[in-house]
């Protein structure tokens, strides 16, 4: 019998959390600057607008979060699709590390990253 | 037989049939559960990616730099797929949020559709807001 950790509510909530930040913002990120700008359908903000707009202090917060609670939206999910959709239970405690503890890594990375914005 | 069986903490094991690793590869809404599963890698690399971008916005050279990598047809072809997988989340979460969110207004639940379409105008506004902030002259 699987022991309960009282962890696993704060990793889906974490998951849910994640999962509603990915669904509002990752579309229009990815339409903008993963399709539209390089195949020329929209032009692209010059570097002081965007710099002007992802380094206002709330701008950076809302980063920083969107990319650490998607992470830990992946995190999750994707453990739960390696445990359902491939069976591998011998490599559970393995997986769980790669999954929870490359979701922590992301969010040091954002924080990083976010602080490094001029 | 010994007479010093020690206590264990492990469980008799059930019996289970076993399963094809590609049981999810037989019905068609097996298939779009994985599909939905699998959109998660997407939302991962949506995060790598506009972390790249944050790193390359600070320099004019970078950014410009980040600009021509987007239209490598390998990178383009990624980020095609991770925007369909992105927008299969998107709908597929929207559409479930009545079923995980019970709202109860002065005694009564709020209607599933009401949650549904509350969650679709937050994503239409903070897509309208990322392209006024970045594309909009002000």
């Amino acid at each position: 019998m699987e022991i309960r950790r009282p962890i696993e509510p704060l990793l889906w909530l974490l998951f849910s959390a994640g999962g509603v930040m990915s669904a509002l913002l990752a579309p229009v990120v990815l339409f903008l600057f993963g399709i539209a700008f390089p195949l020329g359908w929209l032009s692209p903000p010059d570097q002081a607008r965007l710099l002007a707009v992802i380094g206002h202090p709330l701008a950076r917060l809302a980063i920083f979060v969107v990319c650490s609670l998607s992470l830990f939206h992946w995190a999750h999910r994707f453990r739960y699709t390696l445990y359902d959709g491939l069976q591998i239970k011998h490599l559970n405690g393995a997986i769980n590390s790669a999954c929870y503890g490359g979701a922590v890594l992301g969010t040091l990375a954002a924080a990083y990253f976010v602080w490094r914005i001029p | 037989m010994n007479r010093h069986v020690a206590y264990t903490p492990y469980h008799p094991r059930w019996h289970r049939q076993r399963i094809s690793t590609y049981w999810w590869l037989g019905r068609r809404s097996y298939f779009l559960f994985i599909l939905r599963e699998l959109s998660s890698l997407a939302v991962a690399w949506f995060v790598v990616w506009l972390l790249f971008l944050v790193r390359a916005a600070s320099g004019a050279a970078s950014y410009q730099q980040f600009l021509e990598w987007t239209r490598h047809p390998f990178v383009l072809a990624l980020n095609i797929a991770c925007f369909a997988f992105v927008c299969l989340h998107a709908v597929t979460w929207f559409n479930l949020a009545p079923q995980a969110m019970v709202v109860h207004v002065a005694g009564r639940r709020v209607p599933g559709w009401i949650i549904a379409a509350s969650n679709y105008a937050a994503l239409a506004f903070t897509t309208a807001a990322v392209v006024a902030l970045l594309l909009l002259r002000w």
